[in-house]
C-alpha cells in the first residue's frame, strides 16, 4: 500500500484523479482503519490530509465559520466561539465515539463515510453547512444534505476531495441542538440521530431547519417539520406536528441496531426533546 | 511484498527509528517493533480503548493510527508515566484502590486518565466516567477506577 | 501428613487487611506480559481459516495455491489433527470443535489454519485457500432445535436421561431431572399459583484480552506452549491428548491472563497453533481477532424457560417447577443441568422439581461463563417470587425471608445445607441503607438472590524459604484476579512474618504438580488451603531445625509470630529463633527448608447473595439506566476485602450488561451479526453508578479461615435486580432478556 502526505488541497485532488488504483482520503482514520482492518476495504493508495494548512483551520469571520476537513472532534470542542454559537453542532461531533476516537474524528470523515447514522450530518444540516470541493478542474460548494447520495455514497467526483466545511454564522436569536439515542450512556452507533437548528423573530420560530440521521438510507433534510413549527412558540400541538412530521419521513431498515417500528417511533419523541433544548438556546419562552 | 516506510518518532521522549509497511498501525508497531507491549490489542477496532497512547499530546487508540502517520510526532505510552523508579500518582493509586484486576485495561486506562487529568485537574466523577467511556474494563465494574482517578486527581492537585 | 482442613476460629495479623498487590506494578507499568506479549526467534504468525455457514459439508478443501505463496510455512486442515481420543466423546468434541471434520457446524466454526512469515502474508493465504461447501440446513433458536421437525445436527447425539433410550438421534442431547417431595400433592395445597415463561439470549464472557499463545514443538516431540488460560496444567493434557504428545513433555506456561471468567478454562485454537508449529518445525503465535472470540470462543447458553411457584396465604412455598431448556452450541454440555441445580437453590421449598434440557444448535461450543447457568435460572425463579409476592400482598423479602433455606435444608440436587449465609444475605438487605433511599420519578427498586455452589479441586503448592528468611510461594492456580495477594498473605499468617516477606509466583507445568483451573471461584479457596497446609509443613521443618540447633527435643519446640519458641522451664534461657535466623544456618542444619502440599480441596462453602437494583427507565424510549447499585454477600472469610468487593463489583457489572444490552444477534441466515464490542454492548464507565458492597463473613466450616469462594456469585442476582426494579418503575413485567430498550418500550406499548 502507497501513502502519499500532499502539501494543498489541489495536490490531494491531482493524486486521486491520477490514481488508477483503490485509493481513499485518510483524515482521522478513525473508519479507514476500520475498514482496513475489518477487510472490507484494501486500499493500494492512502492520501493522508493532515499536512494541509487549509485543511487544520478553523477560520472565524463575520460571515461565519470555516472547519478544515481535518480539524479533530477534539480541537472542535475547544474552539469557544464554535462552542458559544455552533453549541449542537460541537455536540454532535463530541457525540462521535470515545474520547480517544475524538482525537482524531473529523466532520469531512463524518460526512464522507456516508453512513446513515452518522452524529454529525445531521446537526450540519440543520445549521446549513456546505462542503467546500476542491477537484483538479476547480471548485464547487455543496450543502451537506446534498453530498451523502446512498448509504457509503458521496456525490463527490473522482479527484474531487472536501477541503472544508462552511458554517453560516447564526444570526441573533438563534439556536442548534443535537440528540441522539443510544441503548448506552456512550460508544453506541446512534439508533436515530436528531438536529434542529432555530431562528426566533419576537419569540416565535421565524425559521427552522430539522435534519434526521438514521432513520433512512441517508440524513434527512426534513421541511415539513420544519413547517410544523415555523411562526409558534413550540406549543404542545406544535411538538407534536413536528414529532408526527419526523415519523412520518422515517424510512429506516430493521437491523441490529434497531428495527423499523422503534427507530420511526423514537424519531418523534427525540425531536420533540432536540426541538425544545434548540428553543431554549435561542432564547425561547413557551 | 510491498516495501517498508521508515518512521521517525520520538517515544515517551526517546528517539526510535523503525521500518515498516505503509498499512502497519501504530499498535503493531509498537508491540513488535518497538518492544513496547504495554499497548494492548482488545478488538483492533477502536472499540475498547486498550491501545491508548497519547499523539503529540493527544489521546488516541494506536490500532486507528498508522505508523506512518506517527512519523515526526511524539508518542506517549504507559511505559512513560513513571519516572525512573517513581511511579505516575494514577500508577500509585491504581494499585492502593484495587482499580485493577486482570490488569489488560490498565495501561490504556492510565494513558487515558493522565490525558484527562492533564486537562481537567479536578474532575466531577460524571466528567472522569465519561472521559473513560472509551476504556473497556470487564472485570472491576469501574468502581474502584473512578475512585482511584479522584484520589490521583487529588494528589496532584495538593502537589502543585 | 495429613491436615485438618476444619475451620478454628482464631485473631488475624495479616489476612483481611488490605495488602498492595505483588503483581501491581507489573501491571500498571505495562512490563506484564499476557498472551500475546510473548515472541520466540523465527516465530510465525498463525492465522485461521472460519467457515461463513452456520451449517455446511465441507466437500473439498484446495490449498495447493496457498502453500505456493512464498513465506507461507505450514498449512494444516483436520487431517493434521488425526482422531487419537479413542472414545473419548468430550476430547473428541474438544478437538472437532478445534478444527472442523467434514463439516462445519457454526458460523465461524475453523476449517484450516496457516502458519506465515507475517500477517499480510498469513492473511493473503487464507485468501488462497478454496474450500467447497454446501449449505445445509440450521439452527439457532433453543425451543426450535427441541422441536422434531427441525434439522437434527448429530446423527449419532441421543438423548440422554430418557428411558426407554430413544431410537432417532435429536439435539436434545440429555434431560435431568431432580427434586424432592410431590409437586402434585405442593400445588394443590397452594392458595396462590404463578406461573411464567422467560427468555434470556446468549451472551459472552467479554474478556478485553482475546485467546492468544505461542507454541512451539520440536521433531522429538518435546514442546512448549505461553497461553492466556485459566488452567495451563489442563490445557497441557488435553493439547498433548490431541496432539498425540506426552504430557510430561509438554511444559505449559500460563502468562499474565486478561480476563477469562469460564471462557478460558477450554482450548480453541491452542491445539491448532501447536500442530502448524510442529508441521513448520519453528514456533508459530496465534492471537484470535476479537471477531474471532465472539464467533469461535465459548459464550454461554441462550435459554427458554418455564417456573410455576405455588404458595400459601402466609407466603408458606407449598411447591416449585421448573423446566430449563439451554443450547450448547453445536456440541453436547451439561449446561441446564446446572440450571436444575442452582435454580431454587436459596429457598426450602418442601415439594420441588427442576427439569433441564441441554440443546445442541449451530452456534459454537458454550463454555463456563462465571457461576454458568445460574444466572438465567435465577432470572426466572426471582422474577416469579415477585410476582408470587405480589399474588399473595407481601413484599418480595418478606416471601424469601419466609422460605428462606438455612442449615439443613435440603439443596435441589440433594445435599443437606451446612452454615450457609443467604438469611443473613437477606437480612442484610432489608436493613440495608439502600432500601430507604427516596426513588425519584419514573425510578424503581429491585432486589433479588444468587447462589453459587463454588468447588475445590487438585491443587499443588510449594513453599521455599530462602536463606534470607525471605519466602518463594509456588503456586500452580493461575492468578485472574489478585490471588497472588491473597495467597501471600495467607503464607504470611501462617508463618507470622511479614506480607512484604512473601513472593508468590505462578509455576509452570514443568514445575510443579497438576493444579485444576482457576474457575468455580476455587483460586483462593483451593490454593489458599493448600498454602495455608504448604506453611504448616514448612513451620514443621523449621521447628526441627530449631530443635537441632538448640538441641533439644522438637516436641519442646513452638512456633509464634515468625519465631521459634523454646518451651517448658528446662529451656528458659533460649531467646527465640527468628525464621530468618533459621534459614540463614538452614545449609548446615539439613539444606533447603521447605514446605509442600497437594490436596484435592474439598468442602468449597456455597456463595449466597442478595442485590438491591435502583433503575430510572424512560418511558418514551424504554431505556433504563442503574442509579444506584448494593451487592451483599457471604465471603465466609474475606482474605483481601479489596479484592472480594472487586470480584462483587466485576461480577454484578456482568449479570447489569447481561440484564440491559448484552445479546448474540443472529440473521436468519444464521451467522453472527455482532462479533465485535461496538455492537456487543458491554458496560462502559459512564453507564453505572458506583457499587456498594457489603461482605458478611459466615464462616465455611471446611476452610481452616473459613473461606468461601466469592467470584462468582455475584453475576447471579442482577438480571433478575433488574427486571424487578424495572417492574417497580413501569408496573410491566419483563420476561426477555437483555431488556433493552426496544423490548422495554414493546412491554410499555403492551400494558397500556
Amino acid at each position: 500500500m502507497r501513502y502519499e502526505a500532499p502539501a494543498t488541497s489541489r495536490d490531494a485532488a491531482a493524486i486521486l484523479a491520477k490514481s488508477k488504483e483503490t485509493a481513499f482520503v485518510l483524515g482521522g482514520g478513525t473508519d479507514v482503519l476500520v475498514k482496513m482492518r475489518t477487510g472490507l476495504i484494501e486500499p493500494d493508495l492512502l492520501v493522508d490530509i493532515k499536512a494541509i494548512p487549509a485543511m487544520k483551520e478553523i477560520k472565524v469571520s463575520d460571515k461565519g465559520f470555516v472547519i478544515g476537513a481535518a480539524v479533530s472532534g477534539a480541537e472542535l470542542s475547544e474552539h469557544k466561539l464554535l462552542r458559544k454559537h455552533l453549541p449542537g453542532l460541537v455536540e454532535a461531533a463530541n457525540l462521535i465515539g470515545s474520547d480517544q476516537i475524538q482525537g482524531r474524528c473529523t466532520l469531512a470523515g463524518n460526512l464522507c463515510n456516508a453512513s446513515p447514522a452518522a452524529d454529525s450530518v445531521p446537526a450540519m444540516i440543520a445549521v446549513g453547512a456546505k462542503a467546500n470541493i476542491v477537484g483538479v478542474k476547480g471548485r464547487r460548494k455543496l450543502p451537506v444534505e446534498k453530498v451523502v447520495i446512498g448509504p457509503g455514497k458521496t456525490d463527490l467526483k473522482k479527484g474531487e476531495i472536501i477541503e472544508s466545511i462552511a458554517v453560516p454564522r447564526p444570526g441573533p436569536r438563534s439556536g442548534d441542538a443535537y440528540l441522539r439515542f443510544i441503548p448506552r450512556t456512550e460508544m453506541d452507533i446512534a439508533v436515530v440521530g436528531v438536529g434542529i437548528s432555530l431562528t426566533l423573530e419576537k419569540g416565535f420560530i421565524k425559521k427552522a431547519r430539522v435534519a434526521l440521521g438514521a432513520v433512512a438510507p441517508t440524513p434527512l433534510l426534513v421541511s415539513s417539520a420544519a413547517r410544523a413549527i415555523v411562526g409558534t412558540k413550540l406549543d404542545d400541538a406544535a411538538l407534536e406536528k413536528l414529532s408526527k412530521a419526523c415519523s412520518d419521513a422515517c424510512n429506516p431498515i430493521d437491523d441490529k441496531r434497531g428495527t423499523i417500528e422503534y427507530r420511526t417511533r423514537i424519531a418523534g419523541v427525540l425531536a420533540r426533546r432536540t426541538a425544545l433544548i434548540a428553543f431554549e438556546r435561542a432564547g425561547g419562552k413557551r | 511484498m510491498s516495501k517498508s516506510t521508515l518512521v521517525s518518532t520520538r517515544v515517551n521522549g526517546d528517539a526510535v527509528e523503525f521500518a515498516c509497511p505503509a498499512d502497519e498501525t501504530l499498535m503493531n508497531s509498537l508491540r513488535d517493533r518497538v518492544g513496547l507491549t504495554g499497548v494492548k490489542e482488545g478488538c483492533g477496532t477502536g472499540d475498547c480503548g486498550a491501545c491508548s497512547v497519547t499523539l503529540d499530546g493527544r489521546l488516541v487508540c494506536s490500532c486507528l493510527v498508522l505508523s506512518v502517520e506517527a512519523d515526526g510526532k511524539e508518542v506517549g505510552t504507559v511505559e512513560g508515566l513513571a519516572e525512573g523508579d517513581k511511579l505516575h500518582p494514577l500508577q500509585e493509586k491504581f494499585i492502593d484502590h484495587a482499580a485493577l484486576q486482570c490488569g489488560i485495561c490498565t495501561p490504556g486506562f492510565l494513558v487515558a486518565a493522565d490525558a484527562l487529568l492533564k486537562k481537567n485537574a479536578n474532575p466531577s466523577e460524571e466528567e472522569i466516567r465519561y472521559a473513560l467511556a472509551g476504556n473497556l474494563c470487564r472485570c472491576t465494574g469501574y468502581d474502584k477506577i473512578v475512585r482511584a482517578v479522584q484520589a490521583a486527581a487529588k494528589d496532584i492537585r495538593k502537589a502543585k | 501428613m495429613g491436615h485438618s482442613n476444619k475451620y478454628v476460629e482464631k485473631e488475624f495479623e495479616v489476612v483481611g487487611t488490605r495488602f498492595k498487590r505483588p503483581d501491581g506494578i507489573d501491571k500498571v507499568t505495562g512490563k506484564a506480559r499476557y498472551g500475546a506479549d510473548a515472541t520466540a526467534p523465527g516465530a510465525l504468525v498463525g492465522r485461521v481459516l472460519r467457515s461463513p455457514h452456520p451449517h455446511a459439508e465441507i466437500l473439498k478443501i484446495d490449498v495447493k495455491k496457498a502453500e505456493k505463496l512464498d513465506g507461507v510455512k505450514a498449512i494444516v486442515t483436520c487431517d493434521d489433527l488425526p482422531d487419537q481420543t479413542n472414545g473419548d466423546a468430550g476430547l473428541a468434541a474438544i478437538l472437532e470443535n478445534c478444527m472442523a471434520r467434514g463439516r462445519a457446524l457454526y458460523d465461524g466454526h475453523a476449517v484450516a489454519a496457516v502458519a506465515a512469515v507475517d500477517e499480510q502474508t498469513a492473511r493473503k493465504a487464507l485468501s488462497l485457500i478454496a474450500v467447497k461447501y454446501k449449505k445445509l440446513p440450521h439452527v439457532t433458536d433453543v425451543d426450535e432445535a427441541m422441536d422434531p421437525k427441525a434439522v437434527v445436527i448429530h446423527k449419532n447425539v441421543f438423548t440422554r436421561g430418557v428411558e426407554p433410550k430413544p431410537s432417532k438421534p435429536s439435539n436434545i442431547a440429555a434431560r435431568t431431572q431432580m427434586g424432592h417431595g410431590d409437586i402434585e400433592a405442593g400445588f394443590s395445597e397452594a392458595d396462590f399459583i404463578v406461573e411464567k415463561s422467560y427468555k434470556t439470549e446468549q451472551t459472552h464472557q467479554g474478556y478485553i484480552e482475546p485467546h492468544a499463545c505461542l507454541a512451539s514443538v520440536n521433531p522429538d516431540g518435546t514442546g512448549e506452549l505461553w497461553v492466556t488460560t485459566q488452567g495451563h496444567f489442563v490445557f497441557r493434557n488435553v493439547c498433548a491428548s490431541l496432539l498425540g504428545m506426552d504430557v510430561a513433555k509438554l511444559k505449559v506456561t500460563s502468562s499474565e491472563i486478561g480476563g477469562g471468567f469460564g471462557g478460558k478454562t477450554h482450548v480453541w485454537a491452542e491445539p491448532i497453533a501447536l500442530a502448524l508449529s510442529r508441521k513448520a518445525n519453528r514456533p508459530v503465535k496465534l492471537v484470535m481477532s476479537r471477531e474471532e472470540v465472539f464467533r469461535a470462543s465459548g459464550p454461554t447458553s441462550s435459554t427458554s424457560i418455564d417456573v410455576k411457584l405455588g404458595a400459601k396465604k402466609n407466603g408458606e412455598i407449598t411447591a416449585g417447577q421448573v423446566e430449563l431448556r439451554y443450547q450448547g452450541g453445536a456440541f453436547p454440555g451439561t449446561w441446564a443441568m446446572l440450571g436444575c441445580m442452582t435454580a431454587f437453590a436459596c429457598y426450602d421449598i418442601k415439594n420441588q422439581q427442576s427439569v433441564g434440557y441441554d440443546v445442541i444448535v449451530n452456534r459454537p461450543k458454550v463454555a463456563a461463563y462465571r457461576a454458568p447457568s445460574a444466572p438465567m435460572a435465577a432470572f426466572a425463579v426471582e422474577s416469579t417470587l415477585e410476582l408470587l409476592a405480589d399474588k399473595i400482598g407481601m413484599s418480595g423479602i418478606d416471601l424469601r425471608l419466609k422460605n428462606v433455606a438455612r442449615e439443613g435444608a435440603k439443596a435441589p440436587y440433594g445435599p443437606i445445607y451446612g452454615p450457609i449465609g443467604i438469611e443473613a444475605a437477606l437480612k442484610a438487605v432489608k436493613d440495608h441503607p439502600h432500601m430507604k433511599a427516596k426513588l425519584k420519578k419514573n425510578q424503581g427498586r429491585g432486589i433479588a438472590c444468587g447462589f453459587w455452589f463454588n468447588i475445590g479441586g487438585q491443587t499443588c503448592t510449594d513453599i521455599n524459604i530462602g536463606v534470607d528468611g525471605t519466602v518463594n510461594l509456588t503456586l500452580g492456580t493461575v492468578d485472574v484476579g489478585g490471588s497472588r495477594a491473597s495467597m501471600s498473605m495467607i503464607a504470611a499468617e501462617e508463618l507470622g512474618i511479614p506480607y512484604e516477606q512473601v513472593k508468590a509466583n505462578i509455576a509452570d507445568t514443568g514445575s510443579l504438580g497438576h493444579n485444576d483451573m482457576t474457575e468455580g471461584s476455587r483460586g483462593t479457596f483451593s490454593s489458599g488451603m493448600a498454602t495455608i497446609f504448604a506453611a504448616r509443613e514448612a513451620i514443621g521443618v523449621l521447628k526441627q531445625r530449631a530443635a537441632a540447633m538448640w538441641g533439644i527435643p522438637v516436641e519442646d519446640v513452638a512456633w509464634e509470630k515468625g519465631q521459634a519458641i523454646a518451651v517448658g522451664k528446662t529451656h528458659n534461657n533460649l531467646p527465640p529463633l527468628s525464621l530468618q535466623e533459621i534459614a540463614s544456618k538452614s545449609g548446615r542444619t539439613g539444606g533447603p527448608i521447605a514446605g509442600h502440599n497437594e490436596v484435592v480441596a474439598d468442602g468449597a462453602g456455597m456463595g449466597f447473595a442478595a442485590h438491591i437494583c435502583d433503575v430510572e427507565v424512560d418511558k418514551e424510549t424504554g431505556r433504563s439506566s442503574i442509579v444506584r447499585y448494593t451487592v451483599v454477600q457471604d465471603a465466609g472469610k474475606a482474605i483481601h476485602p479489596d479484592y472480594v468487593e472487586g470480584q462483587f463489583q466485576g461480577g454484578a457489572t456482568q449479570g447489569i450488561g447481561w440484564a440491559l444490552n448484552e445479546e448474540y444477534i443472529y440473521g436468519e441466515d444464521g451467522r453472527l451479526q455482532n462479533p465485535g464490542f461496538l455492537d456487543y454492548r458491554i458496560p462502559v464507565c459512564s453507564d453505572l453508578p458506583f457499587i456498594d458492597t457489603k461482605i458478611l463473613e459466615i464462616p465455611n466450616p471446611n476452610h481452616p479461615y473459613g473461606v468461601r469462594g466469592v467470584g462468582e456469585t455475584s453475576i447471579v442476582p442482577p438480571l433478575a435486580a433488574v427486571g424487578n426494579a424495572i417492574a417497580n418503575a413501569t408496573g410491566v413485567r419483563m420476561t426477555h432478556a437483555p431488556m433493552s430498550p426496544p423490548r422495554v418500550l414493546k412491554a410499555l406499548d403492551a400494558a397500556s
